[in-house]
């Protein structure tokens, strides 16, 4: 049974199990299984072990938060104060920020204990986790399948209970369908609803850190640990959600409009269309209604994305050069010389295809071709999201058009992965929130993810219908045995 | 051959924000390397820029005092290219929508000069080359700098220096650069082509990068427009090429390109967000400009009635010209208050920037007290230079060095008695006042200045004396 943040709060609070047991506990699982499923790429074991003890101090008081003391986990592109940040990228082994993201600082601050950072595809771009540095991370339902991607370590983290929870990021689908082929809830908030400092760009208009957890209300208690404006990022948002939304879960769904567009379901696996199909009907049955949409900018969001976020991605990625920090060539000739080798060196394909790519669609000659029609269509995209919700208050879809691809698998070559992401990339071009939770699994046993996207802030919905289809739909997927023992 | 000039200059200002564009670092001169940097300046992965409003306002007076339109709504871009002084590979600046469009400058001649645009940008580190390596101080990564860009108007090595003048004139009269052309904080970029008289289309251009002072500029253009000349005589063609001024030889030459990346793939910078500003911001800013140099020039020669020269002098430094002004408001004249300032304060600034600074230890209103004394003869010219230049020294009032009594002075019994005795001891003076050398009466004021320490009134003893010379 995996453990969930209010029973451990609880248990830590009764003294059952003090922090630094519970952090010996995930050590000792993620010592025994991460060999295999290479979800955490970084430990952190020392730095754990000190914060559990110190949790246990401030558990002695009244007023400990929530968090304290519950072991977690980040993604390696989150920021960590003396601590690696690699991105999973050879361009940036060893490298050691000397500050904090302001997510982890707002989480560290509550006394959260960090075992490790996770697994990712090479800065956060791909759909399998499998272009990271270090190997890919495995999906512990069955290892023989990815994890998905990129915080494909984030959710093997949470799926094997290597973590209660930890933090990914989305800029294209990110958190959601490693979520979605884990088996476990991911939350992409509302763009600027959590700062993005302390997180290494890849695609800026549309990068979002967010929780990956087993159970919606964990997600919720992590996002409200994590939300807010930040002085340090322009583009965050103090947004005034009320209260805490976990506190608000307890809804039923009696009257909320959802919004079903049949462009989602268009090349849908049947499989996970029938599962979502069910979802609906469940959430139906208990006096929610059904509107059914249109959304036809959706074929277009595909290279819509992919051209904004390898355009942004391609200048966010030119610091990377030998000079400051992370990787450089051991010899050359000249400075050129040697940012031209240490970048060859340092980075993976899949990188150095989208630079190329960002750097062609911004060229003179081609800017207004590509990356300007692009914007266009950003803003023809948010629209039709502002048309969708006001027909309805959520809109379901499936988050993957697959689930788990087995190990190594490349189909017919990048674009048939890039097809993948096909339901998830529209809700970061328009910034929305976004939730997966899992609803069902194939025949194969892999589990099958369900889209519950709101409008702008509008989290509180997203999760209160999330929260509910959870709490109604009982067992969706079989049992995981394995993690941390407590 | 005859050809006409067609130059335009972009000038880059370093704004005297006390706080980088994008960060709490400060912009202070100097400091060790990499003492005043932080991971926002030095590009560290996952740092965020946010836009310094200061910045902002600066760049907004600079507009305003160049008669420019301020767009009210605008934004940043990235301008990505790739050198190592410049850490995130890109330079946060303005390429389509800038700060300020529109402006002019006006020169002595009327002529006016017009600004195209003002854009803010943020300014790079610097690469150091020593013992065989290059080292790169970030100090001055993300100082704010505003690029101040003209029309191609000017059209001779005068103009073009006239027109930097006033451009730093200006920049440091509404306070925001303390432009030093050595110290890098104005820097200017000469573009320039010939072409025959009347030709309507314009010639291939050069630009001289960084050119470091005002007489650089007047030299540059005017050894570049000979090059060009040289070139267009023998029949060749002017190459579009970046060229260096070298002060040693008085010479243009082609700059190596550091980089052959003229695709800058400039686009919107999705970190920081669009901004509005205010028409009321901009009213408040506008409020808030002090009366540009070139204004009070004009007022001080045709209001005030000062000699151009003097009018010029005080004018130029916006420091000064509020004492001056300070001084007037107190009661003082304004030509003797400007005559003290121009030959007895100035005397103790040698260089631009002390006149700049005006770092004095009197108030206006204790300058205007002795200006005052010296107005109502109750002293004369020497004596107020004495005592000013006593005060000066101490910080002191007058009434330190002048006290009632002096002023109380001498009476007119005590006067007619001096001059009785200067007339006395100099007959030969007093023979050549008699034959018409009228100057030689000089020689008994300087007797009667000196025995009453100058406190004598000159008028009255010279009505006297010319009474007893009987030549009045």
């Amino acid at each position: 049974m995996k453990a969930r943040i209010p029973e451990l709060a609880k248990r830590l609070r009764s003294r059952e199990i003090s922090a630094v047991e519970l952090t010996k506990a995930y050590i000792e699982a993620i010592e025994k299984l991460n060999p295999t499923l290479n979800a955490y790429v970084h430990l952190t074991f020392d730095t754990a072990l000190e914060a559990a003890e110190q949790a246990d101090q401030r558990l002695k008081e009244d007023d400990a938060p929530l968090l304290c003391g519950i072991p977690m986990a980040l993604k390696d592109n989150i920021c960590t104060d003396g601590l690696p940040t690699t991105c999973c990228s050879r361009i940036l082994k060893d490298f050691r920020p000397y500050y904090d993201a302001t997510a982890w600082e707002k989480l560290k601050a509550l006394g959260a204990v960090l075992l490790g950072k996770t697994n990712m595809d090479e800065f956060a771009m791909g759909s399998t986790s499998e272009t990271s540095c270090y190997g890919a991370p495995l999906n512990p339902r069955n290892t023989n399948y990815v994890t998905g991607g990129s915080s494909g370590g984030s959710a093997a983290a949470v799926c094997a209970n290597l973590a209660v929870y930890s933090l990914g990021s989305d800029t294209g689908g990110s958190i959601r369908q490693p979520a979605s082929f884990c088996g476990v809830v991911g939350l992409k908030p509302t763009y600027g609803a959590v700062s993005r400092y302390g997180l290494i760009a890849y695609g800026s208009s549309l990068d979002q850190i967010g929780p990956l957890a087993n159970s919606v209300k964990d997600a919720a208690i992590v996002f409200d640990a994590i939300k807010g404006g930040d002085k340090r990022d322009q583009t965050s948002v103090d947004y005034d959600y009320g209260s805490s939304l976990a506190e608000c879960l307890d809804r039923d769904v009696k009257g909320v409009r959802i919004g079903v567009a049949e462009e989602f379901f268009d090349g849908i696996n049947p499989e996970i269309k029938a599962k979502i199909e069910d979802a609906i009907k469940l959430l139906e049955r208990n006096g929610a209604v059904v509107e059914n949409l249109r959304f036809p900018a959706l074929k277009i969001a595909l290279p819509v994305y992919y051209i904004i976020a390898c355009a942004e991605a391609s200048s966010n990625l030119g610091r990377y050069d030998g000079i400051r920090y992370g990787h450089r060539a051991s010899s050359y000739t000249s400075i050129d010389d040697m940012i031209v080798k240490t970048r060859n060196e340092g980075f993976g394909d899949e990188v150095k295809r989208r630079i190329m790519l960002g750097t062609y669609v911004l060229s003179s000659g081609y800017y207004d071709a590509y990356y300007k029609k692009a914007c266009l269509i950003r803003e023809e995209i948010n629209r039709e999201f502002d048309a969708v919700f006001e027909k309805c208050d959520v809109l379901i879809a499936p988050t993957a058009p697959n689930t788990a691809f087995p190990l190594n698998y490349r189909g017919s070559g990048p674009v048939e992965m890039y097809l993948s992401d096909i339901c998830t990339v529209p809700v970061n071009i328009a910034g929305v929130p976004a939730i997966s939770v899992p609803c069902g699994e194939d025949a194969r046993g892999l589990p099958i993810g369900m889209q519950i996207i709101g409008r702008r802030f509008g989290e509180a919905t997203v999760l209160q219908v999330a929260h509910f289809y959870e709490q109604s739909a009982g067992k969706v997927l079989g049992d995981y045995e394995g993690g941390a023992g407590i | 051959m005859n050809y006409e000039i067609v130059c335009g200059i972009e000038t880059h200002i370093e704004l005297a924000t006390r706080t980088k564009i994008f960060c709490g670092c400060t912009t202070e001169f100097g400091g060790e390397p990499n003492t005043h940097c932080c991971p926002v300046c030095t590009g560290q992965p996952g740092s965020l820029p946010i836009l310094n409003q200061k910045v902002v306002e600066y760049a907004i007076r600079a507009g305003l005092a160049l008669n420019c339109k301020i767009n009210t709504r605008s934004h940043m871009d990235r301008k990505n290219y790739v050198y190592p002084d410049l850490p995130k590979a890109y330079q946060i600046s303005q390429y389509d929508e800038p700060l300020c469009e529109n402006g002019y400058i006006e020169l002595d001649s009327g002529k006016r000069i017009g600004i195209t645009r003002i854009h803010i940008e943020e300014d790079a580190g610097k690469l150091i080359h020593e013992n065989g390596y290059t080292y790169i101080d970030y100090n001055r990564s993300g100082v704010p700098l505003i690029e101040i860009v003209s029309e191609p108007d000017i059209s001779s090595a005068e103009e073009a220096r006239e027109y930097a003048e006033k451009l730093q004139l200006i920049m440091r009269y509404i306070g925001i650069s303390d432009c030093k052309m050595q110290e890098g904080s104005m820097r200017c970029d000469v573009n320039l082509s010939l072409r025959k008289p009347g030709d309507p289309n314009f010639g291939v251009r050069t630009e001289i990068k960084n050119i470091n002072s005002l007489s650089f500029i007047q030299k540059a253009v005017m050894a570049e427009a000979e090059r060009q000349a040289d070139i267009l005589d023998a029949g060749g063609t002017i190459v579009q090429q970046t060229m260096r001024y070298d002060e040693a030889t008085n010479s243009v030459a082609p700059m190596r390109d550091k980089e052959n990346s003229d695709d800058y793939r400039y686009f919107p910078d999705p970190d920081i967000l669009r901004f509005c500003i205010d028409e009321d911001k901009i009213e408040e800013i506008r409020a808030s400009l002090p009366e540009l140099p070139f204004d009070k020039l004009r007022r001080y020669v045709n209001d005030l009635g000062l000699p151009e020269a003097t009018a010029r002098q005080i004018s130029r430094y916006r420091k000064v010209a509020e004492f001056f002004e300070g001084t007037l408001a107190g009661g003082a004249s304004v030509k003797n208050a400007a005559n003290l300032i121009v030959g007895t304060i100035f005397s103790h600034m040698n260089t631009e920037e002390e006149k700049e600074l005006f770092a004095v230890r009197i108030s206006a209103d204790q300058f205007a007290e002795l200006v005052r004394l010296l107005d109502e003869k109750k002293i004369n010219y020497g004596v107020a230079q004495g005592t000013l230049q006593k005060m000066l020294e101490s910080g002191k009032s007058v009434d330190e060095f002048i006290k009632p009594e002096d002023l109380a002075g001498i009476s007119d019994e005590e006067l007619e008695s001096l001059c009785r005795e200067a007339f006395d001891a100099n007959p030969k003076a007093v023979a050549d006042v008699r034959n018409g050398k009228d100057k030689a009466i000089n020689v008994m004021f300087g007797f009667i200045m000196k025995k009453t320490g100058g406190k004598a009134d000159i008028r009255k003893a010279e009505a006297l004396l010319r009474k007893m010379i009987g030549h009045d």
